[in-house]
């Protein structure tokens, strides 16, 4: 076989690369080159470089160092009986491209994944090591998120969570037993424990010592990580509780849900749909209600049937729909839980209200400048000069939100 | 008569609260003043404005000060007139600063958001080619850029943070920031200059079009955040056009591509992996005891009292392995001491082997079992479990180097040798073990307890003796 190209092997490793969803490079502690002896700046806030058609940004160098694996992951297109060229970067091609398209602003770091070569060990020791000589020889400055493999050696857990800003690792499904059906080599609680290793550690590394010293910062940038919907069976319930108990045990900063996507020359056990991107635009909702709104997982997974979230609206309006009795709200009076709940308020517009309300009541049109949906908002609230009336109960309240309804094609 | 206020391209910020400090201390109205940048015309009747010096001390809220400092840049010609306005409305209402409900509020607010955008999206989108030779000591990179408001000079110190360590310019229709040795500065109506080809940017395309999924296609999530605008000086973007139109076709051809068959390579890897991961526990003799105490590698840690690890000298030529402790064995945490264990010793002792000189140890090192009422009730276990155990048993095995183990029962057999089936069929006979030593396979003590007719549990009972002694014998000689 021919020797492949930089271009070539950048095009199979970064096509390999594509089905992880996480491009964040946030909330990693701040950092720049000032004094001109390294490249590159973190501020906290991260920054998406470019958008693909899919809608995905483009925020770092996502790419896998080799796509050889010796596990047999059905839902995965590097999986070992895939028929997928293969190629393998070396340790200073990763190191050239980050940092050749860091210079050019194409990127704010890199992304590191691996498929399994000879040993997890094996594997984690040259992710490393790619990690190592950016940051040591190069001084790079920039965002790096490490994949770690669940099961490699805690001496290089320890290395990785000292380099990189992010550690991340798959859960990959929803439940222990479709993992075991789809991902016989991978290990539910291996991952488990190694996720809990990572909090640990960041915990360690925030105590101080007797003496006051800190403890060299442990993956500032917290963890995360990514469970495919849509490839198994299990319901958004299913799929909730599980960030739930993710976010509680683990300390995650993210879950990412990702619409399992038909991939080329797929596994004949795996359903090769059109991704489920709605449902998957909808968990997203409902992690974000269960973080930032303060709501439970049963308010949101009870008011629809069969434990799925409602395609057609999204899950706080459900809520509001099945909650009448709460409604309506007075935007004068109520407390800020209450506004939370208020379909069409975000955290941004409630705050709004809030600091207003302080100096003068609050009238409708003054909604409209704080940023609310008001289409969504005007049947569930009371403002000076705006009374839903009888709209938040009637009968159709629903239908104004949903979709009309579609004739079904004959052919 | 209003008095126009001429404001500098490059400094406005500094220079409108300047200004706007010296007008508000001289009490001057808004109305009585016209503010430009001095890049549009001049009214007929007006004449250049004096800054009037700071009489009194200014107080404003400090969101104002933030909002202002944003707001000054926006591309909006009345910019600096709403300021003012605002600020004038501001002496004697400080609280207005709180109300998100007040349209001049509300209207600079949004004014503040599109440059912070704008910043942003500049932050995001220059695309840097390099203009020197990449060997240079001091690198040199130019980009082309055509923002929306006046954002370059907000956000050059961005990128002196971000690239101290080389020189840079960015170039625009309005300012340009130039940086250079450490320095930066800025400079008005720099001309455009061609830039030369980059090879990096070839494999940045190449990346750009293979990390886009075509079974997703969200053409307007990507509009939306990477406006068109922008596209024609980004060298990506080329390629979107094609990338959208071939979406679907791609997309097609995956689901309808019938399965293929593995390839040929995948037995191989597989195997080589099995052989090349580690097989057992590696790691000080010291360690053993807490490392296999600490075990989770299946579910069995759960319910047992004692993980029972094997006991013997530790050059033991025999290694005697039998199946999971029992009900006295998890509670005294040792192998071979309830009634199976009782029965052993008997038979050795008749064989001729001393318990004191063979190392003992069981294929699973948990107790599993199911409660029935008060009695704990044993259990065989899975081939999983037996798996995950044998991590522990060929660390055992790896530091005893027995020159023969004795595989009791068909569970020790299937760790042993990856077999477990007929093993009456197989006892007494030598077979080469996963660990490349001879096992020799005989039945488990507990067969002869639990048969009931008493000639048949005798004849048992010859069988394990005669496995035992000729075991002891082979190690013995050691003849294999």
């Amino acid at each position: 076989m021919a020797r492949l190209t930089l271009d070539q092997k950048l095009a199979i490793l970064s096509d390999a690369a594509k089905y992880d969803a996480s491009c964040a490079s946030s909330g990693s502690t701040k950092r720049d080159s000032r004094d001109g002896k390294g490249l590159g700046s973190n501020e906290g806030s991260g920054i998406c470089h470019a958008y693909a058609p899919d809608g995905r940004c483009i925020s770092l160098l996502k790419i896998l160092m080799t796509n050889f694996c010796i596990y047999d992951c059905s839902y995965c297109i590097n999986r070992v009986s895939s028929n997928v060229q293969r190629a393998r970067f070396s340790v200073e091609e990763v190191v050239k491209l980050t940092i050749e398209f860091y210079r050019r602003n194409y990127i704010e770091g890199l992304f590191l994944s691996s498929g399994i070569i000879r040993s997890p060990d094996a594997t984690m020791a040259d992710m490393v090591r790619i990690a190592r000589k950016l940051r040591e020889e190069e001084n790079f400055r920039g965002y790096i998120h490490l994949k770690t493999i669940p099961d490699a050696a805690p001496e290089l857990i320890e290395e990785a969570g000292r380099l990189a800003d992010r550690l991340s690792i798959n859960v990959e499904l929803p439940t222990d037993a479709s993992v075991k059906q789809h991902a016989p080599e991978k290990s539910p609680d291996q991952i488990r424990h190694a996720m809990a290793d990572v909090r640990l550690r960041r915990q360690a590394a925030k105590e101080r010592s007797h003496t006051g010293r800190r403890a060299p910062r442990f993956a500032p940038a917290g963890q995360s990580t990514q469970v495919i919907v849509g490839a198994d069976g299990a319901n958004d319930a299913t799929i909730l509780g599980q960030s739930t108990r993710l976010y509680g045990s683990y300390g995650l900063k993210r879950v990412y849900y990702s619409a399992f996507s038909p991939i080329p020359d797929a596994s004949s056990r795996l359903p090769l749909v059109s991704p489920p991107l709605q449902r998957e635009h909808r968990l997203y909702q409902a992690d974000w209600l269960l973080r930032f709104y303060d709501f439970g997982l049963e308010e949101i997974t009870g008011v629809s049937k069969g434990g799925n979230l409602d395609l057609e609206i999204d899950p706080k309006l459900a809520w509001a729909l099945a909650n009448r009795a709460q409604f309506p709200v007075d935007v004068n009076r109520a407390e800020r839980g209450l506004l939370l709940r208020v379909p069409g308020f975000g955290v941004k517009t409630v705050n709004r209200i809030l600091g207003t309300r302080r100096h003068r009541r609050l009238r409708y049109e003054d909604l409209m400048l704080m940023g609310a949906s008001l289409k969504k908002a005007r049947s569930f609230i009371v403002a000076q000069g705006w009374s839903p009336g009888a709209l938040t109960d009637s009968a159709d309240l629903r239908a104004r939100f949903a979709p009309p309804p579609e004739q079904l094609s004959l052919f | 008569m209003t008095g126009h206020v001429i404001l500098p391209r490059i400094g406005t910020a500094a220079a409108w609260r300047d200004a706007a400090r010296g007008f508000l201390s001289a009490g001057v109205p808004p109305e009585a003043l016209r503010w430009s940048d001095g890049t549009g015309a001049t009214g007929l009747f007006d004449t250049p404005a004096e800054v009037p010096a700071v009489t009194r001390e200014i107080r404003v809220p400090r969101s104002f000060a933030g909002l202002a400092q944003t707001v000054v840049w926006h591309s909006d010609p009345a910019r600096f007139d709403l300021l003012y306005r605002f600020l004038w409305r501001l002496r004697d209402r400080p609280a207005l600063m709180q109300d998100r409900g007040d349209p001049g509020l509300a209207q600079l607010r949004r004014m503040e958001k599109a440059v912070r955008r704008c910043q942003h999206k500049m932050k995001a989108f220059v695309r840097f080619r390099e203009m020197g030779d990449p060997s240079d000591a001091r690198r040199s990179f130019a980009a082309w850029f055509e923002p929306t408001h006046h954002t370059v000079e907000p956000t050059a110190d961005f990128f002196a943070r971000r690239f101290a360590d080389m020189d840079w310019r960015i170039v625009t229709p309005d300012v340009s920031a130039v940086f250079e040795g450490g320095a930066l500065r800025f400079s008005v109506d720099l001309p455009r200059a061609d830039l030369p080809e980059d090879a990096s940017e070839t494999l940045w395309i190449t990346y750009f079009r293979n990390i886009f999924n075509p079974a997703r296609l969200k053409v307007k999530a990507m509009t939306s955040e990477m406006p068109k605008k922008y596209w024609h000086n980004m060298p990506e973007a080329a390629a979107i056009p094609e990338l959208i139109a071939g979406a679907p076709a791609r997309a097609r051809e995956m689901a309808e591509a019938a399965p293929t068959l593995p390839p040929l390579r995948m037995e191989r890897v597989q195997e080589a992996a099995e052989a090349q991961a580690a097989r057992h526990w590696e790691g000080p003799q010291e360690g053993f005891a807490a490392a296999l105490s600490g075990c989770r590698r299946c579910p069995l840690h759960a319910g047992a009292t004692h993980v029972v690890p094997g006991e013997g000298p530790s050059a033991a030529r025999l290694m005697i392995v039998g199946e999971q402790p029992g009900d006295q064995e998890d509670l005294q945490g040792r192998p071979f001491v309830g009634p199976a264990g009782q029965l052993f010793d008997a038979v050795a002792q008749a064989a001729g082997v001393a318990r004191e000189a063979v190392y003992l140890t069981n294929a699973v090192k948990h107790f599993k079992y199911v409660t029935r009422g008060k009695r704990r009730i044993h259990q065989r276990p899975t081939v999983g479990e037996v798996h995950h155990c044998r991590w522990w048993l060929e660390a055992e095995i790896a530091r005893v180097r027995p020159r023969v183990v004795l595989a009791l029962g068909a569970t020790a057999a299937l760790a042993l040798t990856g077999d477990g089936k007929g093993v009456m069929a197989r006892r007494g006979q030598i077979e080469t073990g996963r660990h490349g030593g001879p096992v020799m396979i005989s039945l488990h003590p507990s067969h002869v307890l639990r048969t009931p007719d008493a000639a048949a549990k005798a004849e048992l009972r010859a069988l394990l003796q005669q496995d035992l002694a000729a075991a002891w014998k082979i190690a013995e000689a050691a003849l294999v």
